[in-house]
């Protein structure tokens, strides 16, 4: 995974709110078995329409998504944020994320950073006005920066600190936590007899015990 | 101070814990299915790692597969060549498959729990929201996604922040007529899809003691629709019965030992929880959504609500959007909305009582003209049971289809899907914009109302079958 410090780019207004997982990519491009192509799924169903502000000729080159409250919930598809990243974008902005969303997208490398909804407003209408404003997304220091003079907007976003921590040093979930195998044999060796195993296999209902 | 069913079931899995770190819990049972599963075995190969536990991993096939000509290959070459990847994972890493055609196969969170796979105090996820529905049993059981899968697969870990929790008490007694959906639909609407977010629920009270397991399930199942982490529900004797004689439940002495430790992970009397709702279950009624968010749900005796009725301003939008989505008009009454298709099946009702449920009330009538009405079981097993009773001729007679084991029209993968335009009553879990085909508009609704529904063409109750 690529590190993220800090980005500075353009920045896409999304004014929605429960944007889920369905909308972000539909079903039907979840049927692939590669890791990435997904940038057609992203909001696919809204595409078709001319005015939908991914279609605005300002919002291409666009690398983050500022979005209304409660973005990215439902499904667990991470497909989701392999679409956003697909398209380009590398931080999405919400005042708050679908619990797995969120997740996956710390897996994935996608900044997701919960933003105040005055500070979303406030960029969405500076957007609306100056589409091609520069947007700073400062992990590190866990700031949003745009605009200049009076439109300028300044504020933190919130990010748990070991996502962050992950991000800022694009780490390797898997290879991290392998890093304790030792803890994981020590725990199995604990664990009772009695727990579910799927194997051997058992299909049949058992006899009853005497 | 106590601990809360949801915190000792954590604490016994903490593998490690460090400061400033999540913990690192151990998974008691990884499913899998053909969607979100790609990507993780192809990360094990590309860093030449495997599965630590394939016996505590179990796959089958899903979300693609057909419905109908089972026994022919998936027509779709991008499905087909979906489930045929999952099948060669399968193969190469040792994991145990039930795929199209197995006696086994089945929604995955059907099959999970016949098998006696799900167990009280367990922990159990999978690359897929529902993961919920086992939460049933006790256990802790969360959707995951992709990149999760791969970690679990590697490690039988995942690193977790932990969770604040939350009581949902229903108390009193469900009025007849009145079903565990209604139940979870009302709360949704109640607490706003939202509601839930960051916390573990635990279900509990008079209303959800009285609740039959699979009902029980129908519950959890829908606890990601309000943005809860994971709902689970204290494992009691109904829970035991249940399991009891399942292929995987413990045997002889061994079953002793897990039903004493099970039963001590009720939460204690002096444990606190973050947050706690209140449900009056002797209030409730069959209860259906209008908009395109589970939240947006009303009494079926109720009307079309107008977006200028919401103080919220997020809200109303989505209500004028919905409303748009969905062509309806506010102050319709719901009772008056025609639909074209009717689904009972899914995850969250494709269980066997889900199907007596609607055979009983579909018993004697017809599907009005025009509507066409899908049964699907949510496993073979269901399906043989089912069929062993009757059932089937019941609904064939009726003139539903009857269909084999899938996740079919809850979410637009495979061949059952809603036309642009078309109008479901669905007994599943989502009415997400195009969540069950393209432009499809969905009203989500209990096995109750799904079969009045089919009858008269219209929304409606089992009540007004008898007043018809």
């Amino acid at each position: 995974m690529d590190r993220f410090t800090t980005l500075t780019g353009t920045a896409v207004p999304l004014r929605r709110s429960n944007v889920d997982t369905d909308q972000i990519i539909p079903s039907a491009y979840l049927k692939r078995v590669s890791r990435t192509g997904f940038e057609d799924g992203l909001f696919a169903a809204w595409r078709g329409d001319p005015h939908f502000v991914l279609n605005r000729p300002e919002s291409a080159g666009a690398s983050i998504l500022v979005a209304g409250s409660d973005f990215g919930t439902g499904s667990s598809r991470e497909h989701a944020v392999w679409a956003l990243q697909d398209y380009g974008f590398k931080a999405v902005l919400s005042p708050r994320f679908g619990d797995i969303f969120g997740s996956n997208a710390g897996k994935a490398g996608l900044l997701a950073a919960q933003t105040d909804a005055k500070v979303v407003a406030a960029l969405w209408d500076l957007l609306d006005r100056q589409p091609h404003a520069a947007v700073t997304v400062d992990l590190q220091a866990r700031t949003i920066v745009a605009g200049a003079d009076g439109d300028r907007i300044e504020d933190s976003f919130d990010i748990d600190d070991y996502t962050r921590w992950r991000l800022l040093e694009g780490l390797d979930d898997v290879a991290v936590t392998l890093s304790h195998e030792q803890d994981i044999t020590a725990y199995e060796a604990g664990r009772p007899s009695w727990k579910p195993r799927t194997l051997p296999a058992r299909v049949e209902a058992p006899v009853e015990a005497q | 101070m106590g601990r809360t069913l949801a915190e000792k079931v954590w604490d016994e899995h903490i593998v490690r814990r460090a400061d400033a770190e999540p913990d690192l819990l151990y998974i008691d049972l990884h499913l899998v299915h053909e969607v979100t599963s790609p990507q993780a075995f192809d990360g094990l190969r590309l860093a030449g790692r495997t599965i630590r536990r394939p016996d505590l991993t179990l796959a089958t096939e899903d979300h693609n597969i057909p419905t109908l000509n089972i026994d022919q290959p998936i027509a779709d070459p991008v499905s087909r060549t979906q489930v045929e990847t999952l099948r060669r994972n399968c193969a190469e890493f040792g994991v145990r498959l039930h795929p199209l055609g197995d006696a086994d196969q089945g929604i995955v969170h059907v099959v999970g729990p016949q098998l006696g796979l799900t167990q009280p105090g367990t922990t159990v996820v999978c690359g897929d929201s529902h993961t919920s529905t086992h939460g049933a049993f006790g256990a802790l059981a969360f959707g995951i996604g992709t990149s999760e899968v791969e970690h679990v697969l590697a490690t039988q870990t995942l690193t977790q922040s932990r969770l604040r929790t939350m009581a949902v008490t229903v108390q009193g007694t469900l009025p007849a007529g009145v079903s565990a959906k209604d139940m979870v639909l009302a709360l949704i609407a109640q607490v706003g899809t939202g509601g839930g977010q960051g916390y573990v629920v635990e279900y509990r009270g008079k209303a959800i003691r009285a609740l039959s397991m699979e009902a029980r399930m129908t519950v959890c199942n829908m606890s990601i629709e309000w943005g809860a982490k994971a709902g689970l529900i204290a494992p009691d004797e109904v829970t035991f019965d249940y399991l009891r004689r399942r292929p995987h439940a413990p045997q002889g002495a061994d079953w002793d030992a897990a039903v004493a430790h099970w039963r001590a992970l009720a939460t204690d009397d002096d444990a606190q929880y973050d947050r706690e709702v209140v449900l009056d279950a002797s209030a409730l009624a069959p209860f259906v959504t209008w908009g395109t968010n589970p939240g947006q749900g009303v009494p079926l005796s109720a009307s079309v609500p107008a977006p200028d009725a919401f103080d919220d301003l997020d809200d109303r939008a989505a209500a004028e959007r919905a409303l748009e989505y969905m062509a309806l008009v506010p102050g319709t009454p719901m009772r008056a909305i025609e639909v074209d298709t009717v689904f009972v099946g899914s995850c969250t009702n494709g269980r066997i009582e889900d199907l007596r449920t609607a055979a009983a009330i579909i018993d004697g009538h017809h599907v009005a003209d025009a509507i066409r009405m899908l049964v699907v079981p949510g496993s073979v097993r269901v399906r043989l049971q089912a069929e062993a009773e009757g059932l089937d001729v019941v609904f064939k007679a009726a003139g539903a289809e009857w269909r084999g084991a899938g996740c079919s029209m809850c979410l637009g993968m495979n061949p059952d899907t809603l036309a642009p335009g078309e109008r479901a009553a669905s007994t599943s879990n989502r009415n997400f914009e195009g969540r069950q085909g393209k432009g499809g508009r969905t009203h989500l609704v209990s096995p109750q109302v799904a079969a009045a529904t089919a009858v008269l063409g219209h929304l409606g109750s089992p009540a007004d079958l008898v007043e018809a």
